[in-house]
């Protein structure tokens, strides 16, 4: 038997063997943590690190989910939504990327991106040349596409900008073949929203819009993208959260370079939900043509006017209109400057606002139902007593007040005081119910009552932007005063209207008691204070909203039906006669209204104002119901026009074909009236 | 061959023995580096197709031969070449500053007609070869300090050429090459322990001091790496995505892999280099834990045989070799491995066998064949004892 050669090797210095196990033993302890640095990683995490990998190569491309409808109280659609075709720019992917860009930088973008810019304003058919470009109160001027992506790119980082909505299918077509010409040019599917009655309601209806940075912030907004697309304004805004819908997903997979491998099962967006207002169709049609009739043919140019239609047992607005109003359907799209800027100018009689909710005016001599009221709780009058009213009042010697047109109504009772609106009655009212102001910063039974009635407080109405008005009282005045006088200390001029020192006054009592003076009034506010009459002494919150019904209508997710604010306790004794000063006001020979409310068929209880307004042309008011007792659908109605006139004669007709509307489903002649008192 | 053992000594004639020798060698060794190649080509088929695959199989086919063609010399004859090999090795990374390729901002190679060469990465086995050769020279004076200092710096000089390219990474392969040259050639304890506190004072010096008085030695990328290391990213413009995008690769592999038709880290895109330095992520991604032991295990396998060779050499010079091609394979896995797995920071250091790249593969080929002939020259030496003793 041979040996094995390896038997056989030369013996091994015991240095080197000792230095070959180290080696060894460095080799074997790398080796095991290596093992276990893998068991770790593959074995232990595994399920972790796939996930990770997954993420890795799914992206979400965002599906946008169809906006709720806004429908009558009918079912007929007021706002719904459309699919379109839009063309964005994604400033990342243009040919010169934009990012976190400066404000210089997008006052010039590079040449590349001009070029681009130049040739998609050619397919889409957009101006070319420069024009001022408002980017975050900064002017620039910069043609449209530029400005554009300048707004979207300033505003929020990384937004897509988009520079067209609802382009026709041949410019889709020709920039879907081209898209190696038109870097950074996406044209994705979008909803519309579309008003298909244009300026109908468009302030109560309201507008949607891209998010602001500063909503992304907010909590209602919580979680969503940045392209997304919310109420900014009217219902649209109030109700966002269920309008709003949750946009869908398309998953891709990708690469590391984002490019599309292959599409994995979408998830699908889910539509908004309907929200079923109680607005009906019809009345809001005829009030607003009827109101434009009266403006056209009372008040001047750039006056503007309201109307409230309301059920005044539960607070359910039938209709609620502003004048001048605009086509919404123009925001569905980014607008030119010029346009928003002819909608906010100061020329314009801002037809972006909605006058029912936000007008403050003095409310003339339909505040009386209130003097009235705060007269007989306090004591203060009673039914029995009556009055000589003699043509006027005087609270100096020198400085008197007279009835409108110098009228002298005699010996007069409170209902028949209303019927007549007669002005002396209640400036002796209020200089009755004035209280010492040191003693009573918060004024008497006049304050009290009217404060009760919601006047000076927002009705809390399910639309944003409510005006809560004023009510003044000795602490009021003082306060303003003070900030007067702070002012003209501080700027050396004379300010605002009332010098100081100003205590409160009775005078200021006595313009109160017939709504003149300080006291301001939204249209909504006043046909609260006439339902609370209609009703009763229900403090009703009204509403727009009914119910949320799921995408396709057909199930009532939650109806909307807010308590009303309070109750006010009023004798009925008392709620008889003013109803029975407002039904003779309306109906009897002499009444304020009764030349345009007595034939109609139903019994209407209404009240004429006329109301001296920052030295303009009055401004005419109407408010009126037919209550609960007398129909099975009473409603309230208010309707005011600036600069209009008499109220008899400016807002009473529009009134009456409301009514009309709402009880003969016709709106009938429109009937002016002749009486010219306040 | 006629006789059916081949190591078996049939005839006392040394001149006979030589047909026959080229079948001393040691086929564990061989086969651990077939299974490395086995293991490359079917990963970079899988992940990244054929074009790679065959490619990688070319390099690994001219390797082998190369191998074979070593392994029938006695390298001994190389140490007549020390000063030669040694100056081709200094040429050559000087020369690729002049005509050198730049690739990602670094120039490594040199282009020839049909292929191009890293001349750090041949370096290695020159450097190897001629390393062990002035340590043979100076057997007698080895506990000198001189001696330890002279191959160290003769080890430092290509290496800073190279991390000059920069290729950091090799650079510090001829700095493991020449450290585990002297720890197997026996320099003291004490010399070994002075080199290491000089490296460490070294690196502090770099990392830390030089850039505080505006002195930058290192690349800026390479600071980034280091910042990388410790603080991985999912951003792909920084340097620490790679590290992390590895670990999520190697990670999602689990226990047996996802197949190559799902392994989206590594076939699309997420993992850059991933047919280069980052192959073993590959493997782990697509063969899990199994496929990465399994790799691990044949690194294993030849680090024992490489070790085995370097005890049976029949010379001082062999074992220096063996020795060099030891550090220079361990540094490299550990280190390229290491990073896949976020152990170590990322230097570019290719993994032996598998990752895709002529150069690297071939100068392994080179190594393995030098230590065949180590193997081969050692056994036809013991045999020819065992005869003496015999007869």
């Amino acid at each position: 038997m041979i040996q094995l050669p390896d038997d056989r090797r030369p013996p091994l210095t015991p240095q080197l063997a000792w230095r070959v196990t180290v080696i060894g033993g460095c080799a074997l302890a790398m080796f095991a943590i290596i093992f276990f640095r893998l068991w770790f990683l593959q074995v232990l995490s595994g399920t972790q690190y796939a996930h990770a990998a997954q993420q890795n190569r799914t992206r979400e491309v965002s599906v946008p989910a169809p906006r709720g409808e806004i429908v009558d109280r009918n079912g007929n659609v007021l706002v719904k939504s459309r699919q379109a075709i839009a063309v964005q720019i994604v400033p990342t992917e243009l040919p010169v990327p934009v990012r976190d860009p400066t404000l210089a930088q997008l006052a010039a973008p590079p040449a590349a991106d001009r070029a681009l810019y130049r040739r998609l304003a050619g397919v889409l058919d957009l101006p070319t040349r420069r024009q001022r470009c408002t980017v975050d109160k900064h002017n620039l001027r910069l043609p449209e596409i530029a400005c554009d992506v300048a707004q979207a790119v300033y505003q929020l980082q990384y937004a897509d900008a988009t520079v067209a909505t609802d382009v026709k299918p041949d410019v889709l077509y020709y920039l879907k073949e081209r898209h190696d010409e038109f870097p950074g040019v996406g044209e994705p599917q979008v909803y519309l929203t579309s008003y298909p009655y244009g300026p109908l309601a468009a302030q109560v209806l309201g507008t949607v819009g891209p998010i602001t940075s500063t909503e992304l912030d907010e909590s209602e907004f919580r979680g969503l993208p940045q392209s997304s697309v919310v109420g900014q304004t009217g219902l649209e805004a109030f109700y966002d959260q269920y309008l709003r819908g949750s946009d869908g997903a398309d998953q891709v997979e990708v690469d590391s370079l984002g490019n599309l491998i292959q599409e994995l099962p979408e998830k699908a967006p889910v539509a908004g939900n309907t929200i079923k207002t109680s607005l009906d169709l019809k009345l809001q049609q005829t009030g607003q043509a009827s109101l434009a009739q009266s403006i056209s043919s009372n008040a001047p140019a750039g006056a503007g006017g309201a109307f409230v239609a309301m059920d005044p047992d539960n607070g359910q607005v039938y209709a609620m209109g502003s004048l001048p109003s605009y086509d919404p359907n123009i925001f569905t799209k980014p607008i030119p400057q010029s346009v928003y800027d002819s909608l906010t100018s100061p020329t314009s009689s801002d037809p972006l606002n909605n006058r029912a909710i936000d007008g403050l005016y003095p409310t003339g001599s339909t505040f009386k139902v209130i003097t009235a009221t705060a007269a007989l709780e306090s004591g203060t009058w009673n039914l029995d007593r009556s009055f000589d009213d003699t043509g006027q009042y005087c609270d100096a010697p020198d400085s008197c007040l007279h009835n409108s047109g110098q009228a002298a109504y005699g010996v007069v009772n409170l209902v028949t005081a209303i019927k007549v609106s007669d002005d002396i009655f209640f400036y002796n009212l209020g200089d009755l119910l004035n209280v010492d102001p040191q003693n009573h910063p918060l004024g008497g039974a006049l304050q009290q009552w009217a404060r009760l009635y919601g006047i000076g407080h927002a009705t809390g109405v399910d639309l944003p932007y409510e005006a809560s008005g004023n009510l003044p009282d000795p602490a009021w005045r003082a306060k303003v005063s003070q900030e007067e006088y702070q002012y003209e200390k501080q700027h050396h001029v004379p300010c605002c209207t009332i010098a100081y020192p100003a205590p409160w006054t009775v005078g200021d009592n006595v313009n109160l008691a017939v709504g003149q003076g300080d006291v301001l009034v939204t249209p909504l506010q006043l046909a609260v204070v006439y339902s609370a009459i209609a009703n009763g002494g229900t403090i009703v919150r009204p509403h727009i909203g009914l119910e949320v019904e799921n995408s396709i209508g057909d199930k009532v997710l939650q109806t909307i039906d807010p308590p009303p604010t309070r109750h006010i306790n009023i004798d009925p004794t008392y709620l008889a006669a003013i109803r029975e000063g407002l039904r003779e006001a309306a109906s009897a020979s002499g009444g304020t209204s009764a030349d345009v409310m007595g034939n109609f068929p139903e019994p209407v209880y209404g009240k004429t104002g006329t109301a001296q307004h920052n030295n303009e042309p009055d401004q005419a008011w109407y408010a009126c119901f037919v209550p609960a007792t007398a129909t099975s659908k009473p409603i309230v109605v208010v309707v005011t026009v600036e600069k209009g006139g008499f109220g008899a004669v400016a807002a009473a007709p529009v009134a009456r074909q409301i009514l009309s509307q709402w009880f003969l489903g016709k709106p009938g002649p429109y009937v002016a009236g002749t009486s010219t008192t306040l | 061959m006629s006789s059916s053992n081949p190591i078996q000594p049939a005839t006392p004639d040394a001149s006979a023995i030589r047909p026959r020798a080229i079948f001393l060698f040691d086929p564990l060794l061989a086969l651990g580096a077939i299974g490395l190649v086995v293991c490359s080509v079917v990963t970079l088929h899988g992940a990244f197709g054929s074009s790679l695959s065959d490619r990688q199989a070319a390099y690994a086919g001219i390797g082998a031969i190369i191998a074979v063609v070593l392994a029938r010399i006695d390298y001994t004859r190389l140490r007549d070449y020390r000063y030669g090999l040694y100056a081709i090795l200094i040429a050559s990374n000087i020369l690729v500053f002049a005509v050198g390729r730049s690739t990602l901002g670094a120039q490594r190679e040199i282009p020839f007609p049909f292929i191009s060469v890293q001349p750090s990465e041949l370096g290695k086995v020159l450097l190897i070869v001629a390393l062990a050769a002035f340590a043979v020279d100076r057997t007698r004076q080895l506990h000198e300090r001189r001696t330890t200092a002279r191959i160290m710096l003769l080890g430092l000089g290509p290496a800073l050429l190279v991390i000059a390219q920069p290729d950091l990474g090799t650079g510090l392969v001829f700095v493991a090459i020449a450290v585990s040259m002297l720890f197997i050639a026996g320099t003291s304890w004490k010399h070994l322990t002075a080199l290491a506190a000089m490296f460490v004072a070294s690196v502090a010096l770099v990392i830390v001091v030089a850039p505080a008085l505006g002195v930058h030695v290192i690349q800026h990328y390479q600071v980034e790496r280091l910042e990388s290391f410790l603080h991985p990213s999912s951003n792909p413009n920084s340097p620490g995505y790679q590290a992390s995008q590895s670990i999520v690769a190697i990670g999602s592999g689990q226990k047996t892999g996802t197949g190559f038709a799902h392994a989206t880290q590594a076939t699309q895109g997420f993992l850059p280099e991933a047919n280069e330095e980052f192959i073993f992520a590959v493997v782990g991604e697509g063969y899990g834990f199994a496929g990465a032991a399994l790799v691990l295990s044949l690194y294993a396998l030849l680090i024992w045989r490489i070790l085995r060779i370097l005890t049976m050499a029949k010379n001082l010079y062999g074992a220096l070799i063996a020795g060099g091609i030891l550090g220079m394979l361990m540094f490299q896995v550990f280190v390229n491995v290491g990073m896949t797995i976020g152990l170590v920071p990322n230097t570019g250091v290719p993994l032996p066998l598998m990752s895709y790249g002529g150069s690297s593969v071939l100068v392994t080929f080179i190594a393995l064949g030098l230590l065949q002939s180590i193997h081969i020259q050692a056994r036809i030496a013991s045999a020819g004892k065992g005869r003496a003793l015999l007869s």
